[in-house]
This record gives C-alpha cells, structure tokens and sequence, in this order.
C-alpha cells in the first residue's frame, strides 16, 4: 500500500509472460460453505496477505480467516470523548466565562441545562468517528483497485465467492500456490494483473 | 427438474416468460406462505426460494430499468407540489410571516405542527436500523433502507418549517452558536437551542447510517455498470448527452460506493461500524423526540407542562413513522415487480402490530394527560383538557371550539389501531393502508391539537382568539409533503431500495454451516424441489431451504 492509498509497484518480482506485475491470484469457489473452508485451510498455511470476497459478510468467516479484532470501538470512544468535551467546554465558556448573562437566576455554570447538547454532540462525533474509522481502517476510499479491473471479480457482488492470495505475501509461490487453491476446491483460478 | 440454467430461469421470470411462484406453494392459510403458525418452522423472510443471484436481480433492477408507467407522471405531479411549496416559502420570506393566520395569540400553529409532525415520521428509519438491528430482528431487512431514505427525507422537511417561521429568514443563523451584533452568546439554557442540535445531530446521524448501509450495494450497481460497459463497449448514448447510461451510473455509483470490494476483512470492520452506530442511534432516537417535546414542556403553558411529553412524543413519533412505512411501501409493494417476495405478508402484519402497541401507548399517554389535569388540582390546567379540547361546543356553551380536532385524532390514533386485534385485517394491505393513512392524518392532528388548542385561549377571556389558516399555510404543507414525495420518487428510481447485503446474508443459502452445502444449493430453489419441501417437509427441520438435501 503506498501514499494515500494508491497501490506502489510491487517488487516481489513476479511477473506475467507479458511482463506486467502479478498482483495476486484469484480463486473461485461455489458457494459460502466451500469458501468458508477454503479459508481456513488457507489460514492454517500461514498466509498473511489474502483475503476472502463476498457480497455478504459471512457468518464466522472472521475466525476462519483468523483475523484479529478491531479497534473501531476505540476510535469511537475517542470521537464520544471528544464530542464531549467540545460540547462541555463550548457551552461552558460561552455562557460563563466569554459573556456570563443571568438567565432566569441561575448560576453561570449550572451544568444541568448543558445534558442534551453534550449527549447529542457526543453521539455527533462518535457516528463520524464509526463511519470515518472505519474508512480509513479499510483503507477507502479509494479510486480504484487491481481486482476491480477484472471480469470475474466484478461479479463477486453479485454471487460469487473469491479468495485472492496477494503476490506480496512472503509465502506467495506461483504456481505451487495455484495448485494448493485448487486442491482445496477452486472451481477457477486466474492470475490478476496489477 | 428444470434443465434450464439459474441464470436463463431468472430472467424468463423477470420478464414474466416464466410463472413468477415457480417451484413455491404456499401452505393453504398462510397467505402469502409467510404466514405460518407453525412454531417448528420459521417462517421464510424471503418468499419464492429466490437465491442470492436472484436478489441482486430483483433490487438492482429496480435502480437500473425503466419503472412502470406509473413513475413519471408522479413524479411530475410531486415536483409541481414541491415548486409550489417553495413559491410559498418565497412568498413567505418576502412579505413576512403576516401571511400565515398567526395572531398575537397563537403565534405557533401550522408551522410547527408540521416541523413535529415530519419530525415524528423521521423517527421509524432510524428505529427500524438501530433498535431492530440491535435487537437481531432480521425482518427489518425488508423495510430498513426505504425507512432510513423516509428518514432522511422527513426530516429535510421538518427543517424548513423551523427555518422559516423566525419571521426574518435571514437571521435564521440566530439559531446556531454564535454570537450576536452585542457579542451575546445564544441561550443553552433554552429548549430551542437544544433542539437545534437535537435535530442537525439526528439529520447527519441519520444520512450517515443511510450511507454506510448502502455503500455496498453501491459497489453491486457499479460492479454491474462496469461489466455491462465491458460485455457491450457500443452501448447507445443517452439522447443529447455524450454519455452512455451505463458511463454514467459506472462514475456516480463509483465515486458514493467509496472502492467498496466486498472483501471479508472490510466486512468485518463494516459489520462493527454498523452495529456501533445502531448502537449511537438508539439513544438518539429517543433523545430527539424528549428533545422536541422539551420545547413545550419547560414552558408554564397549561397543555403542554406535562412531565409525560418526553416518553409520549417518542411512542408518537414511532407510531406515525411506522404508518408513513406502511402508507409507502404497500403501494410500492403492487407497483414494483418481485417486491412481496422481499416484503410479505409477514412483516406488514409485524408493523401492524407495532402501531397498534404504540397506538396504545399513544392512547394511554392521551388519558393520562387527562387524569393529571384533574387529579392534579390545577384549574387552568383542567380547563385546557376539558373546555379547550374535549368537549363539543354542542354539549357545552363553553365547550371547545377545536372539538372535532380532538375527536378526530382520538378517532384515528387510538380507535383505527384496534381493527388490528382481528388477524385478518392486520393481514389485508389494504385495511392496513386506510389505517396507515388514517394514523397519518390523527398525528397531524395531535400536534395540531396540542399547540393550536393550547395557545388559543391564554388566562382572561378577553385573550381568547381562534387560529383559521389562510391559502400560505395549507399550500406551504401541501408543499412540504410534495417535497417528501419528491424525493421519495427519487430515491425509488436510482438507489438500492432493498439492503442487497442484508438480504443475501439472511438467506438460507448464505449459511456456511447450513445443512445446504453448496453444491446441492441449486437444487434447493430449482422448481419442484423446493415447493414440496417448504410448507410440508420443512416442519421437521430449523431452517427453510435446506431441506433440498433429503431428497
């Protein structure tokens, strides 16, 4: 992954005939259930740079690819922290300290009046830290990608389920890999060009 | 056994060459199949056996081909309200707010009942993704998206009506926290200006919960634009423009999907990010609504200083947005072809029981206001109820003019409801869209009622004035609602109207553990097969569509 998203050239020297930079190897399989073994088969051979694509997530594909958690829950609780603290000091300092006006004999920094807005700009700054965090967790957006360029793939959002073995994994070998997707049930396998 | 391919089937039903039930009969008394009783069985939440590639078909579609003859002049009829109603927010500004019926009484009336009326129908979206969602009730699939779309479109209306009843709309920027010409800071001790963020938190909340759930199915159009575009590189350009239609929906379908590849690892964070903002979403919900009734509780008006407003404008607002669903999406349901597959008989009986439960609690919060009134000992307050809105002028020489107002809501919001304890007529779509549209009337009136019947008589009988809307208020909310339809159309047309992702993820097929591996799928919703198995064999088995494999 290079600046800003934009794929760099890869240097892990594999090449089709024609000479363009291999960017992974696409396999198809039938159906959820044979992906979703596949994978685990593909985890449990120490692949690191893979990935499964379907158009729906997968019920526990998760620990089948033995992905790690996420930490989008701390980026929240950093936005709801955040959102609070804005709003606290915002209307703190703009009816006690910047301009303090009696209204209706209250002191100046009574805090009750102050609940809504903190709670509705805490939850304002978290469901952007949720959305943005998620963004950029993923890595998007971005404009384009090598897999979106090809036929087949393009068809995974509609029902098809891929597992792409990226060329830069340290345990990418070429065609010993192509066979191992094979042997775990690849309907179709092809080379993807970067 | 079919011998045709999946593929060749779906598009001879598409395009009616095909019986559209083919291999599906539904068990006689379950309506469209969805209906079972049976506790053994589930019932399906997707009727037909459709599979995965057959979902994709039938929502894309929607986006992608010409709608029935019935789209345009709609449309046409919608846009020509909204430019109405804007001409009469033009009118409005230039001459001043003297052009609605307000007096030196009811200085609300018509236009805030509309902003909490629109409000109110603004809260269904959100509560059908966030609570449901928590709540893992997989039917909110089939209405999820076109609710959170109603949403977003309720609440641009309920915007305008508190933006231009300031009087001078260019100082409408008073609203936001900044200072005055004297450096004086707005009022956070004010209802008001809580409701200010109330209401832009619950609009930016709301359009990026919308957002983030269609981002996927964004990637599926364009996904589909792009192999088009490679299948057929001579596409014919739309007329007078450059561009092919395909060209285009590739672009704009690209850029909103953000490079969305479906892969497992984005799916994973993606499904975190959702369930973190249903999470965010559900207290919001509440909160905007307690927010909106605050308005009116912290005053000393007798009618609207009631403790019971918070919980009662929320049980409200779910009420008429689950009617303005319904009011949509039954005739949605006729219009488009394959929708009660995805939208059956099941779930509109599952959203008349919710209006009818927050039917009650509406009804209940209206009784109670009137126990309070006289088991609290307050005259004024009493008075309100009594002579102000219940009692007819004919029963009574002081009675309250606005009586048919009262009866009216009462008569919408808690009586029609109650048709739905009968199981046939919470089942008939069409007894279900006369309530739908009778519980959207009653909450107009509701707000109706408490604002205008609460201002019009203050304290001595020499402030007593009566509130008549002139020709600017009523077209200004024929105009709000044309805006509504506007953009609903709209959203129709060119969105995915159906969470594509959803869907496929809750059916039988998307199962990895399932009983139906893979490569007996295509058995399981070839025609025969899975007919035979779905009312009768399935009630030995937990799930529907796996029974392919018995056979």
């Amino acid at each position: 992954m290079g600046i800003l998203g934009f794929p760099s050239k890869a240097d892990h020297g594999f090449r089709t005939p024609d000479g363009g930079v291999i960017h992974g190897i696409m396999a198809e399989f039938p159906s959820s259930a044979d992906v979703y073994h596949a994978a685990e088969k593909v985890r449990d051979a120490g692949f690191q740079k893979w990935d499964v694509f379907a158009s729906f997530p997968i019920h526990g594909i998760d620990e089948a690819m033995g992905m790690k958690r996420t930490k989008l829950p701390l980026i929240v609780a950093g936005g709801a922290i955040t959102g609070i603290s804005a709003a606290l000091a915002m209307q703190y300092w703009m009816t006690a300290v910047d301009y303090a006006l009696v209204v209706q004999g209250k002191p100046y920094d009574a805090w009750e009046p102050f609940v809504p807005i903190t709670f509705e700009l805490g939850v304002l700054f978290s469901a952007f830290a949720c959305l943005i965090g998620m963004l950029a967790l993923n890595g998007l957006p971005r404009w384009n990608h090598p897999l979106l360029k090809n036929e087949r793939f393009l068809r995974v959002s509609d029902d098809k389920f891929v597992i792409v073995i990226e060329a830069a994994d340290s345990k990418f070998q070429g065609s010993d890999t192509v066979a191992m997707l094979e042997e775990i049930g690849a309907t179709h396998v092809e080379l993807v060009e970067e | 056994m079919s011998q045709l391919p999946p593929d060749q089937r779906t598009s001879d039903r598409l395009a009616g060459r095909a019986p559209e039930a083919s291999g599906f009969s539904p068990e006689p008394g379950t309506g469209d199949g969805s209906l079972t009783e049976d506790p053994s069985y589930r019932a399906p939440l997707v009727l037909n056996n459709r599979s995965v590639h057959e979902i994709t078909e039938i929502v894309c579609g929607y986006a992608e081909k010409a709608p029935g003859r019935w789209w345009l002049p709609l449309f046409g009829l919608s846009a020509s309200i909204a430019g109405l109603g804007q001409l009469m927010i033009l009118y409005l500004i230039i001459t001043g707010v003297g052009v609605w019926g307000l007096t030196n009484q009811v200085d609300w009336a018509w236009d805030i009942t509309n902003f909490v009326f629109w409000i109110g129908i603004g809260h269904a979206g959100t509560l059908i993704s966030a609570i449901l969602c928590l709540f893992k009730q997989q039917w909110r699939t089939a209405v999820n998206r076109s609710a959170e779309a109603m949403t977003i479109f309720a609440v641009i209306c309920a915007g305008i009506f508190p933006g231009i009843h300031v009087g001078r709309a260019w100082m409408a920027w008073f609203l936001a926290p900044a200072p005055n010409s004297n450096w004086i800071w707005p009022n956070f001790r004010s209802p008001l200006l809580w409701d200010v963020f109330a209401v832009s938190t619950y609009a930016t909340v709301s359009l990026l919960f919308w957002f983030m759930g269609m981002i996927p199915d964004l990637a599926t159009l364009r996904d589909r634009a792009d192999l088009r575009l490679l299948k057929d590189p001579h596409q014919p350009r739309l007329p007078f423009t450059p561009f092919k239609p395909d060209t285009l929906r590739s672009f704009f379908y690209g850029l909103a999907s953000l490079g969305w590849r479906n892969s497992s690892r984005h799916w994973m964070r993606y499904e975190k990010a959702y369930i973190l903002l249903a999470g965010l979403s559900t207290p919001l919900v509440l909160s905007v609504h307690s927010i909106v009734s605050f308005d009116f509780a912290t005053s000393i008006l007798p009618g609207w200083h009631t403790t019971i407003f918070p919980p009662y404008f929320v049980a409200g607002a779910v009420f008429g947005g689950f009617a303005m669903v319904l009011f949509l999406l039954i005739p949605a349901r006729e219009l488009f072809p394959n929708m009660k597959d995805l939208l059956t008989l099941r779930h509109l009986e599952n959203m008349s029981k919710i209006l009818l439960l927050t039917g009650m609690l509406v009804g209940f919060a209206y009784a109670m206001e009137f126990f309070i009134a006289w088991y609290g000992g307050n005259d004024f307050e009493y008075s309100v109820f009594a002579f102000n809105r219940a009692l007819p002028t004919w029963m009574h020489e002081d009675g309250a003019p606005y009586w048919w107002a009262y009866w009216t809501m009462i008569g919408c919001n808690v009586l029609s409801p109650q048709l739905f304890w009968v199981k046939a007529l919470r089942r008939n779509p069409i007894v279900i869209w006369i309530v739908a549209l009778a519980v959207t009337i009653g909450m107009w009136f509701e707000r109706f009622v408490i604002i205008v019947t609460s201002l019009h008589r203050a304290f001595i009988p020499g402030e007593w004035h009566m509130f008549y809307p002139t020709w600017v208020d009523i077209l200004t909310f024929v105009g709000s609602c044309g805006i509504f339809m506007t953009l609903f159309l709209l959203f129709l047309r060119f969105l995915p109207i159906f969470p594509i992702a959803e869907i496929k993820a809750i059916l039988p097929e998307a199962d990895p553990h399932g009983h139906g591996h893979g490569h007996d799928h295509d058995q399981a919703h070839g025609p025969g097969s899975g007919g035979a198995g779905h009312g009768t064999d399935a009630s030995d088995t937990a799930a529907p569509g796996t029974e392919g494999e018995g056979h």
